[in-house]
């Protein structure tokens, strides 16, 4: 914009944008610092808006022994537990989407309209609503308490194939003509043009891949039972809600501390690739 | 090096539409051959199916004696220059047109040796590291017919390369694809919709409409000895004036107000009495001081365009452009027509063919 703007027009959004961030912020500003005092002082209240003295102490025994009475594994477990399962989930939905994207985009085979919209009506079909078949059938391989089966049903995605598909139908087709006259067959041009096309594509999906893994809760909760397979998510859960001892919120909080700090760290390893990968057209 | 002969090639779409409609055609060995036609006229489709990106309905198609229906168009030892360049984005310049090269085995020393000797000739060298994306677009258009130069293929095929680019750089690379070609003398086969591109270029241009050839022949033919209509008002701008006439005896026919034209009796073959349509070129009139009997323009608009002046007005119930040289003072509104009787063009006006006698 050319018009010059007032020096109350100049600080508005920020005065703005600031009280937003502060209001989402301050929660989490919260949770830290109550991770950083002992029991007694959350219990009863005495917090204050400076952080307490306990932070190592409550750090160090929630990420190496864990809580006294809900989860008897230690914070780290549950952490590598979680992170592998976000990995796998991701890396598996990238890799599935890939291929039956470009399946559906570059080939033309019967009925591959009805593949598409079998992919398509998928997304109807969360998790949530097909639970109890797809609990039958983990059970029925052997396959509860296992990283398989944690990760397994989740990888199948039709987000995923959905922007590969609108990704490579951007591509041109004269792209894949000059290919062929190269001597690229299907496999060549795969590789060698479409992949590296499709880095930013991947690495926005993988930042919300990541994120969608990593903050599952419901199918976790119903196919792991053995402690050292539980997920910081649930890990949180049974800190929060005890029936026979007092919540130690101190060490629930460190806890939802260090839940936040892997998707973060995602988000912003990746967050230039990220916003490309959503907004650029540029071929 | 080889010649490309199409025999009664045909291309029916699956809807049942057929875009070519049994055609044969030979483009002789190192010659640059152009098809030239309005949209959807085939020729990009025919093109397409030398390349052995489209399959063949029917025919046979020969690249330097061998018959390519159903071989690969990796196979086929030809390349091609897209109209979008159809650039690896993701690639240098260098990476661009060494791929076909490495996919093929071709040795390293040779594939450097190739590329440097080819964007010494394109002058492209200190680009050879950069993407496509950082080059403007004459320069990506080089980049592309690098990347066919490499190759060393029996033969060019070009689809309509230069149509993204701006005028200027147009008949710049227009030039250079020329100037390439003296050099390479490989065989070429060049789709364009631009008449002007054709005539410059050409060594042979095929003038195509609704997936049949209307003519086969040098510019100069194509331009002066026009086969049928619609190659006599496709050639040439602005387009041939075709109005309706009457054979009154052999070499002189009349238009709708008695007045008339001399042809050429030896070339056209006409009935007395006939019915036919006069073809002439704005170019080819002359214009004097009206006269009676003589056939007489009426005139309405002039258009400058520099150089020429264009007059658009009625010559005996129909519209005619005259052309003439800008230098004269703007002429009188009603003038007579001349023709000498080489420049007069006879056709049948049920056929649109020409009289021309074979």
């Amino acid at each position: 914009m050319v018009e010059r703007q007032t020096l109350f027009a100049r600080i508005l959004p920020h005065v703005v944008l600031i009280t937003g961030v502060c209001i989402v912020a301050f929660p989490v500003y919260l949770a830290l610092l109550a991770s950083t005092y002992d029991a007694a002082t959350v219990q009863t209240g005495q917090m204050t808006l400076l952080p307490g003295n306990q932070m190592l102490q409550n750090y160090e025994r929630i990420l190496f022994s864990g809580t006294n009475s809900t989860t008897r594994e230690p914070v780290g477990t549950m952490l590598m537990n979680s992170f592998i399962m976000a990995m796998v989930i991701a890396l598996g939905k990238i890799a599935i989407s890939l291929i039956s994207a470009y399946a559906i985009v570059f080939f033309r085979f019967p009925f591959r309209m009805a593949a598409f919209w079998l992919i398509f009506v998928t997304l109807m079909l969360p998790v949530e609503v097909r639970i109890y078949p797809t609990y039958k059938i983990v059970a029925d391989l052997q396959l509860l308490d296992t990283y398989t089966g944690l990760t397994l049903p989740l990888i199948a995605s039709a987000t995923a194939t959905l922007l590969f598909r609108q990704f490579f139908m951007t591509v041109p087709e004269e792209l894949v003509e000059a290919s062929k006259i190269d001597g690229a067959g299907p496999y060549k041009f795969f590789k060698d043009t479409l992949l590296p096309l499709s880095v930013t594509t991947m690495a926005a999906l993988f930042v919300i891949q990541f994120i969608y893994g990593w903050n599952q809760y419901l199918w976790p909760l119903l196919i792991t039972t053995r402690d050292n397979m539980q997920t910081i998510v649930i890990g949180i859960k049974k800190m929060i809600v005890t029936q026979d001892a007092l919540t130690e919120w101190q060490l629930a909080m460190a806890t939802a501390v260090l839940a936040l700090l892997p998707p973060v760290f995602v988000v912003v390893l990746m967050q230039k690739l990220f916003v490309k990968g959503l907004v650029e057209t540029e071929k | 090096m080889a010649s490309v002969v199409l025999e009664a090639v045909r291309k029916v779409y699956a809807g049942g539409v057929e875009a070519v409609k049994g055609l044969s055609l030979t483009i002789p060995d190192g010659s640059f051959t152009v098809l030239l036609g309005p949209s959807g006229c085939g020729k990009s489709t025919l093109l397409r199916m030398i390349a052995g990106l489209e399959e063949i309905s029917g025919g046979a198609i020969t690249i330097g004696g061998k018959k390519v229906n159903d071989v690969e168009p990796s196979e086929r030892d030809i390349a091609m220059v897209f109209q979008n360049y159809a650039l690896y984005p993701h690639m240098s310049v260098y990476d661009n047109m060494a791929y076909g090269l490495r996919n093929r085995g071709t040795a390293k020393e040779e594939i450097e040796r190739r590329v440097a000797e080819a964007a010494r000739m394109l002058a492209i060298e200190p680009y050879l590291q950069r993407k496509p994306r950082a080059l403007s677009g004459g320069q990506r258009q080089r980049v592309a017919m690098g990347r066919a130069i490499v190759r060393e293929p029996a033969a060019f095929l070009f689809d309509e390369p230069l149509s993204n680019l701006d005028a200027k750089l147009r008949v710049q690379m227009r030039l250079e694809i020329r100037k390439l070609h003296n050099r390479l003398k490989a065989t070429s086969i060049f789709v364009t919709h631009d008449q002007v591109e054709a005539m410059t270029l050409a060594d042979q241009v095929v003038v195509m409409n609704s997936g049949k050839i209307e003519q086969t022949g040098t510019p100069l033919e194509i331009y002066r000895r026009p086969a049928s209509k619609f190659v006599a008002t496709f050639i040439g701008s602005p387009a041939m004036n075709l109005f309706p006439g009457t054979i009154a005896a052999p070499g002189k026919v009349t238009l709708a107000d008695g007045t008339g034209f001399a042809y050429d009796a030896n070339v056209f073959d006409a009935k007395p009495g006939a019915k036919v349509e006069i073809g002439l070129r704005p170019e080819d009139a002359k214009a004097s001081v009206a006269a009676p009997g003589r056939p007489k323009l009426v005139w309405e608009v002039t258009e400058e365009l520099g150089a020429t002046r264009l007059l658009h007005g009625m010559l005996a119930g129909s519209p005619f452009v005259l052309a003439m040289q800008a230098d004269i003072d703007t002429p009188a509104r009603e003038l007579a027509l001349e023709a000498t009787p080489e420049t007069v063009h006879i056709f049948d006006p049920e056929s649109g063919r020409s009289l021309r006698r074979a």
